[in-house]
């Protein structure tokens, strides 16, 4: 069955509180989640007072404050600042977002951090991405095609084609979108998830593809596509802004209409 | 210690090639029983001051028996679909989930095929 509580040795203590130094102006605290394979110790959540005075605005600048000056122990990913590595993907207020992109005035209270939910942990704040890869790697996100390229130019595509293709290239496979859905938390060993099904229909979508037919075959499963039951998580969660709801109901709008 | 690797699981025994029919038929009874609801809770309100002689008249009625022989196949039909979505989500040990799913299929049958007897008894039944 689903699990709906904790095992005893994933259950979050509380931690340390680290304060702000007495100069600082605007202090705002961060809980953030904790967690030490070395240590045999349970998860716990450190609170640090940010001075978010002498601080970026983003959440990802608190954490490299708190790194640098609080507690260097701290473990994250971070890579382009910017919203284009999907690096820093984590929990924020509760809400599945870019830390360099999610700004700290966004959060009401205390801004609590933790890492993407329902992948197992690596450290802190740093989950284990492998199977989310492999789905990636499944749906063969390359070109395919039995026609082999003009020898003296690239495959063409017209405009209209090309822009079939928006809101689909630009996702940056962060897992903000299948780590907040709840299909992908009860069944992600078999369900493919929001991130790659997009991916999928990247190249379903692709007019110089000539494999869509077997791109279908191979999602045409009641767990690796239809396990979405269009709760729409995915679609609030992209930070990028884009719809993956939609484009797995453009899958299943075509399965259906290549049999009738 | 497991030694497959991410690939292998997520590839697992591969697409089953199926699931496309579950979904259409579940949209589609979804969308019969909308207007076959209507009509089965209408005709239950305007039957309920009567007694059983006014029910068997207005079930006698070829048009009335075959609506809510529909509306009884459209529902159990589109309740074990729904039901084997709700087990597939959340009963991960194998075979307590097949059992289940059988279990839902077989009562689905069995109350489809009671409510058709019931309905044509009390339509032209003595």
């Amino acid at each position: 069955m689903a699990r709906l509580t904790l095992p005893p040795n994933s259950r979050i203590d509380s931690g340390k509180t680290w304060r702000a130094s007495s100069g600082a102006g605007t202090v705002r605290r961060f809980v953030v989640y904790r967690w030490n394979p070395d240590d045999g110790r349970n998860p716990r959540t450190d609170t640090y007072e940010v001075d978010l005075d002498n601080c970026g605005p983003m959440v990802l600048d608190a954490l490299i404050a708190i790194k640098t000056e609080l507690d260097s122990t701290l473990t994250f990913r971070r890579s382009c600042r910017e919203g284009v590595c999907g690096s820093c993907a984590m929990n924020i207020g509760g809400v599945n977002s870019l830390a360099c992109t999610f700004p700290i005035r966004d959060v009401k209270g205390d801004v609590s951090i933790y890492p993407l939910p329902h992948l197992p942990v690596v450290k802190d704040l740093v989950p284990d991405m492998k199977q989310f890869y492999a789905q990636y790697a499944s749906i063969k996100p390359w070109m395919r095609a039995v026609t082999p390229p003009p020898p003296d130019r690239e495959r063409l595509q017209s405009p209209e084609d090309r822009d079939r293709l928006d809101g689909l290239y630009e996702c940056i496979l962060c897992a903000c979108c299948s780590t907040s859905c709840p299909s992908y938390w009860w069944n992600g060993d078999r369900y493919l998830g929001p991130a790659a099904l997009l991916q999928a229909y990247r190249w379903i979508a692709d007019s110089r593809d000539e494999y869509s037919g077997e791109r279908l075959d191979d999602l045409e499963d009641p767990f690796r596509l239809y396990r979405c039951h269009t709760i729409m998580n995915c679609t609030r969660a992209c930070p990028k802004g884009l719809n993956p709801a939609k484009a797995i109901a453009e899958i299943k709008k075509m399965m259906v209409v290549r049999q009738l | 210690m497991r030694y497959r690797t991410a690939l292998s699981v997520v590839r697992g025994a591969g697409a089953a090639k199926d699931g496309t029919r579950h979904w259409w038929a579940q949209r589609l009874t979804a969308a019969a029983l909308v207007p076959l609801g209507i009509g089965f809770v209408a005709m239950v309100f305007a039957l309920l001051a009567s007694d059983y002689r006014d029910a068997r008249a207005a079930l006698s009625h070829p048009v009335a028996a075959t609506l809510w022989i529909l509306f009884a196949v459209a529902l159990f039909h589109h309740a074990q679909l729904g039901l084997q979505v709700v087990l597939e989500d959340y009963v991960h040990s194998r075979g307590l989930k097949i059992l289940a799913i059988v279990a839902i299929k077989f009562a689905a049958m069995a109350l489809g095929a009671v409510s058709i007897v019931s309905i044509l008894r009390i339509s032209i039944g003595s």
